[in-house]
């Protein structure tokens, strides 16, 4: 990760072929988890939420990098299959008194089949055409959560869970829940990794970048676009589930068609079809609008103003800052902070003699 | 019996006759050229053959087994690969990545297995790796293995696809002009290339192209196609003194 990568000669593919071929790298990304794993110890329950939910958003914008940055394929219903996971959990938690650890397998079970399912449209067409089917995906969703009543219970499509225990050790508050997300976020991350970089990864590349040459060297476009909506539903359907053990509510308000936008809007911010960019882009998309708050509440207070006095205008400026940022963001760096973060490591690989 | 054999094969678009009955046979080990004018139906041709498009009449057999109506990934998994006129290489990907993708049909790994990558999957995938190396040490592109394709000159890019193709070790390559708009140098290291594949693994090679040179060089036999139409077929030398094929193609000048 902050490593140089020079000064290793691999001798075997093995080591050559290794996710972090660099001993150095090995070493940061450990070190990387033992500062994850003591962070609780450094920030008080506020800072912890804050935290939690940057992990729920990552696990879902690496779903969908994989289905949008690395396969190509626009998706405008990661919301909705967000959503068939949460519920898929929540029926099971609130109705079945099943545990969390199956609820969390199974969501991502549902909405994988689900996912594919509305990837079918994929084979016939592509881009824009692509995205607004997937629309369609994410209204009939939703639909069907709100009318049905076995499924969504009611007026309000609103399901209590309980508390998720693990053998007894109630997840009760925002530490203990950073210990549900965390792993949770390191086998998202470290799966998405190994999938991209072999065979079904490197065929979802192929689709991406020539769909013909990738057909006639003998990759089955059909099955894989169709692999792929299952493999993203997958990864949002257990970050739907996770949120809905986290609020111990499933709520079709939280995975809304503004959710899919954002979602995008992390992977592309952060960069697509790149894993590290998209926890770049939710950590981005999350914390932005927590910081401007802070950011434009100090310069008012310096001007006099208290909270209450201007809480409309704080609400207007902070909506009119965040989307003048992502707009600057996108022309400064339209690759995403994953090549703003190779272009730092680049310039340090020689630092400090850059000739 | 030929390895390859286009039986009467047709093909329009619209109003236009791209094939009309063309017949070609094709011997195992054979370095075969299609020459003709532009918009004559090579690429047409080679496009049937690996299932791009599907001929309105005719059959295409590899070894006795019908093609003609197959997906391209199964005409793949039969042992046919090609190389286009156009580079289509992967350009996001880098070069191991894009000779890794030409393992693909020899390789089982699946999601579970590519997720965990460990024991057997890790294993088939160091496996094609050194597959895929012998194939890089052939074409002599060693030091570029680790760049993004993109980035890379014109000729090596063709390179780079001819190894794609190799890496399926196809029993028969398909090769849609692999020398245009190379400088002499490239076209003679190409020319090396499609002979030593041809002499140390046998494998067929269906060539496009129009450099007249390479072409009278390195085939063994030669076919004209003309609108749609086979007007030719014979050794170079007979291709080259058939008054059809120069009036049609080659110009009174060239052969003089």
């Amino acid at each position: 990760m902050i490593n140089r990568e020079c000064g290793v000669f691999q001798t075997t593919y093995r080591g050559d072929m290794a996710l972090y071929p660099v001993p150095l790298a090995k070493a940061s990304y450990g070190l990387l988890l033992l500062v994850l794993l003591a962070l609780p110890l450094a920030a008080d329950s506020h800072k912890m939420a804050i935290i939690n939910l940057i992990g729920l958003a990552s696990v879902g914008a690496i779903g969908l990098n994989i289905l949008t940055g690395y396969t190509g394929q626009v998706s405008l219903g990661h919301g909705a299959f967000m959503m068939v996971g949460s519920y898929t959990a929540a029926i099971l938690s609130a109705r079945y008194g099943m545990p969390f650890w199956i609820g969390l397998p199974a969501g991502g079970a549902v909405a994988a089949a689900v996912g594919a399912f509305f990837g079918i449209p994929s084979l016939r067409i592509k881009g824009l055409y692509l995205a607004i089917a997937t629309l369609a995906a994410q209204f009939i969703i939703e639909w069907c959560i709100n009318h049905i009543t076995w499924i969504g219970g009611g007026a309000q499509s609103s399901i209590y869970v309980p508390t998720p225990t693990f053998f007894g050790w109630e997840i009760n508050n925002e530490y203990r829940r950073y210990f549900l997300v965390l792993p949770v976020c390191v086998l998202a991350y470290v799966a998405a990794q190994n999938l991209v970089r072999s065979r079904v990864g490197r065929a979802f590349i192929a689709i991406r970048d020539r769909d013909v040459a990738a057909e006639i060297i003998g990759v089955d476009i059909f099955k894989y676009k169709l692999l792929s909506f299952a493999v993203s539903s997958f990864y949002a359907g257990v970050a739907g589930a996770l949120w809905t053990y986290y609020l111990k509510i499933a709520n079709y308000e939280h995975f809304i068609l503004s959710t899919s936008i954002s979602y995008l809007a992390m992977i592309i911010i952060g960069g697509l079809g790149s894993v590290l960019g998209s926890v770049f882009g939710a950590v981005f998309i999350t914390l932005l609008p927590i910081v401007l708050v802070y950011v434009v509440e100090g310069i008012a207070r310096l001007f006099g103003f208290t909270y209450f006095t201007i809480a409309d205008f704080l609400a207007n400026l902070r909506l009119i800052i965040y989307g003048g940022l992502i707009i600057l963001f996108l022309a400064i760096e339209p690759e995403g902070l994953y090549r703003m973060w190779g272009s730092i490591k680049r310039y340090f690989r020689l630092w400090p003699f850059s000739y | 019996m030929a390895q390859l054999e286009i039986r009467e094969v047709s093909k329009h678009f619209g109003g236009v006759q791209a094939l009309l009955r063309v017949s070609v046979d094709v011997p195992k080990g054979e370095i075969l050229s299609v020459i003709g004018p532009n918009g004559a139906g090579k690429t047409t041709l080679v496009n049937c053959v690996n299932g791009v498009f599907h001929p309105e009449a005719g059959r295409i057999l590899l070894d006795g087994t019908d093609l003609t109506h197959l997906s391209p990934p199964r005409i793949a998994a039969l042992g046919i690969a090609r190389t286009f006129q156009n580079i289509a290489l992967f350009r996001g990907m880098t070069v191991l990545d894009n000779l890794m993708l030409g393992r693909h049909i020899h390789m089982k790994n699946g999601v579970f297995r590519s997720v965990l990558y460990w024991g057997p999957g890790r294993k088939e995938e160091i496996a094609h790796r050194e597959v895929v190396e012998d194939i890089i040490d052939f074409l002599e592109i060693e030091a570029i293995r680790k760049q993004v394709v993109g980035s890379l000159p014109y000729g090596l890019q063709k390179r780079v696809e001819l190894g794609r193709a190799l890496a399926l070790h196809p029993k028969i390559l398909l090769l849609d002009e692999p020398m245009g708009g190379m400088n002499i140098e490239e076209k003679e290291d190409m020319a090396r290339f499609i002979l030593d594949v041809n002499d140390e693994w046998g494998t067929t090679i269906v060539l496009i192209e129009h450099d007249m040179g390479v072409v009278m060089d390195i085939s063994q036999r030669v076919v004209v196609l003309d609108l749609g139409t086979k007007i030719a077929e014979g050794t170079p030398k007979e291709v080259k003194n058939n008054p059809l094929v120069i009036k049609a193609y080659l110009g009174a000048k060239a052969v003089a």
